[in-house]
């Protein structure tokens, strides 16, 4: 099951088709994962990327397998793009044992390795180092491996953002910081504790950095530019930093109805979903209505199919409480 | 056999292991062309060359994010913290992301990597650069913490940090980085969690760790004048723990003193004393005492200082007055 993973090609008609599903996916995973909230089949918390799917299906699509994502605690979307099945990533919301890491991580650390997702970081900017240190492995080994690092508005005004964008300028590492500017924090507006209008592009040059500003609710657009980012790092020249312009439908999380935010505001952005506007797209292109329902109605049986899955998986047991802590596979701390 | 300081030991544990594994990379602060501000480092950039051996800018969290990154992706990083009192600047990266991941990803990820820092007081250097951090490290799950006392040791346990598959965080008691030692030629490696025995007595057990190690054996040769004769545990491994050693030495002489440097409350003594108490309370012949440094940020003063940490006479003071009341 890999259909919300589509492989990197040309902006031929194949790739466009793909990266609607991809996006479509992400809507309707999201979609139903909200669903299971509000059954209480998923506690805790969870933070949905309605809204920026074109973000995580453009960046992804651009990426080679062998290449790291590292995505906030909003990471769904980009645990999936890589190409990691929809079950475990269920499962793995619910608490169960066939959940992506067995339950023990939850919605915000999705982590498939095999999948160079190297996982969800729920304390803000703290990846953005980490990813550093994944390219500076790369680098080291001349792999040629990119890392790619997700965070939002908010994480421009941590400190890790700020020396982890000059380690990697400095040390010249193939890394990419991708700003995902959906405008909000939680629940305060990012221009109004920023002292720079956009809070990535602007801070660029600080780092000796271009400054690129993309529309990230265009799929095409993000990944034609984290294509050149790619190819600028893999050419050893170094890090780039790209912010996209984007907006969250939802609010910030499970516990946010998202109130906050202007009417108008909403209706502009909801005018501007990527999800219709990339559908809008492959009509205009050639693809019948036809085609596009069957592919919905594709990925409608894989979201219910996943669903059931996740599902039927056992509760986790005493036997996962006290395995993994070290590479021993144990816990112990004593002899 | 040569004879090293414990600063110089430090190089040559790091060397040995780089030479053996070109994986072995190191970064820090100052830690290439200067050879470490505690000159720890000495003579690594010239034979490993720039590539191996990387100086930082100021940024622990980038430093320590590096080191995790590169870890998580197949290089064993060794990284510096110069002082472990900056350990407060990047704590996320080593509290919530390397000691956690490994756990929460159902055992995707591991960190092969060693942090090492200068530790502890003795060097009029302030509430700032002189703390004893060790239960920092230890309180956190999926972090193993190793303080060394000795430079023999230095280089062993390096040896066995680099090689094991865990984060180990190694402290460097500043205070010791001068002492010196006979060290044999050769590759040295130790192992992780074994405590050891450094002088077998019949009265009192002294448990004591890193620095206070060497005041732990001057105290027992006091004490061995006065008729209190004690046998001296070098800890050198808080997690893993080697309870074993502990338990059974103290339930050879009935008494256990832990000989700390750190601020009182919540010290690696504690959990000492409560497994002591928890497991062989019956063969106690008497209280547990925990000789520690009071519940205060160090004073600067080489006065106040040295009223602060553990003294040799305090020790001995300490014990006879327990022992003899």
């Amino acid at each position: 099951m890999s259909n919300t993973k589509i492989a990197p090609a040309n902006s031929d008609l194949a790739h466009k088709i793909a990266m609607y599903r991809s996006q479509f996916a992400l809507r309707q995973f999201e979609n139903r994962a909200y669903d299971l909230f509000l059954e209480n089949f998923v506690k805790g918390t969870s933070h949905l990327a309605i809204g920026q799917e074109a973000i995580a299906a453009g960046v992804a699509a651009a990426m080679r397998p062998d290449d790291w994502t590292f995505a906030t605690y909003r990471g769904h979307a980009h645990t999936l793009a890589r190409g990691v099945p929809m079950a475990p990533v269920f499962a793995e919301l619910m608490g169960r044992t066939n959940g992506l890491m067995a339950g023990k991580g939850g919605s915000m650390h999705l982590t498939s390795v095999e999948h160079g997702m190297m996982g969800s970081y729920a304390v803000i900017g703290a990846h953005l180092p980490i990813a550093c240190g994944a390219a500076w492995s790369a680098q080291y080994r001349g792999t040629e491996q990119v890392a790619v690092a997700f965070f939002g508005d908010g994480s421009t005004n941590i400190g890790s953002f700020h020396e982890a964008l000059n380690f990697a300028a400095v040390w010249k590492l193939p890394v990419i910081f991708f700003c995902e500017n959906n405008l909000w924090m939680e629940y305060t507006r990012t221009s109004d504790v920023t002292a720079v209008a956009n809070p990535a592009a602007d801070r660029a040059s600080a780092y000796g950095l271009e400054s690129i500003i993309v529309d990230g609710n265009d799929a095409d657009a993000v990944f034609d530019v984290t294509s050149a980012a790619f190819a600028r790092a893999r050419a050893g020249e170094g890090p780039s930093m790209i912010e996209a312009k984007t907006y969250r439908h939802g609010g910030h999380s499970r516990a946010d109805p998202g109130k906050y935010r202007p009417d108008d505001e909403l209706a502009e952005w909801m005018a501007k979903d990527p999800i219709p506007r990339y559908r809008a797209r492959l009509l205009d292109a050639g693809v019948s209505e036809e085609e596009i329902l069957a592919l919905e109605s594709e990925v409608d049986a894989e979201v219910d199919l996943a669903t059931e899955e996740a599902k039927a998986g056992d509760v986790p047991g005493e036997d996962l409480l006290l395995k993994d802590v070290w590479a021993d596979g144990g816990a112990s701390w004593r002899n | 056999m040569a004879q090293l300081t414990f600063r110089e030991s430090i190089a040559r544990g790091i060397a040995q292991e780089m030479r053996r594994d070109e994986s072995v990379v190191l970064l820090g602060e100052d830690v290439g062309a200067a050879g470490g501000v505690f000159k720890g480092t000495v003579g690594l950039l010239e034979e490993f060359g720039g590539v191996r051996v990387r100086d930082t800018p100021i940024s622990e969290q980038a430093i320590l994010g590096a080191a995790m990154g590169a870890a998580m992706t197949g290089l064993r990083p060794i990284a510096e913290i110069m002082f472990s009192d900056f350990f407060a600047v990047c704590w996320d990266i080593v509290a919530n992301e390397i000691a956690k991941s490994r756990y929460m990803t159902n055992g995707q990820v591991t960190f092969p990597l060693v942090i090492r820092s200068g530790n502890g007081g003795g060097l009029r250097f302030g509430a700032q650069h002189s703390q004893s951090v060790e239960n920092w490290a230890m309180m956190v799950p999926g972090l193993k913490v190793v303080v060394p006392s000795n430079a023999l040791d230095v280089i062993g346990l390096m040896a066995a940090a680099v090689r094991d598959d865990d984060p180990v965080i190694f402290l460097e008691a500043k205070v010791l980085y001068s002492s010196k030692m006979d060290v044999p030629d050769g590759d040295i490696v130790d192992t992780l969690g074994s405590a050891k025995v450094l002088r077998e007595g019949s009265n009192a057990t002294l448990v004591a760790l890193g620095s206070m190690v060497p005041r732990a054996l001057e105290a027992a040769s006091e004490l061995a004048a006065n008729g209190i004769d004690c046998t001296v545990i070098d800890v050198r491994s808080l997690v893993p723990l080697d309870t074993t050693t502990i338990l059974r030495e103290v339930a050879a002489t009935g008494r256990l003193f832990t000989v700390e440097e750190n601020p009182r409350l919540c010290g690696w003594g504690a959990e000492v004393a409560s497994i002591v108490a928890d497991e062989i309370f019956y063969d106690l012949d008497g209280p547990i005492v925990r000789i520690t440094t009071p519940h205060i940020p160090l004073p600067a003063a080489d006065a106040l200082e040295d009223l602060a940490i553990p003294s040799v006479e305090r020790i001995v003071t300490t014990v006879q007055k327990s022992m003899n009341s």
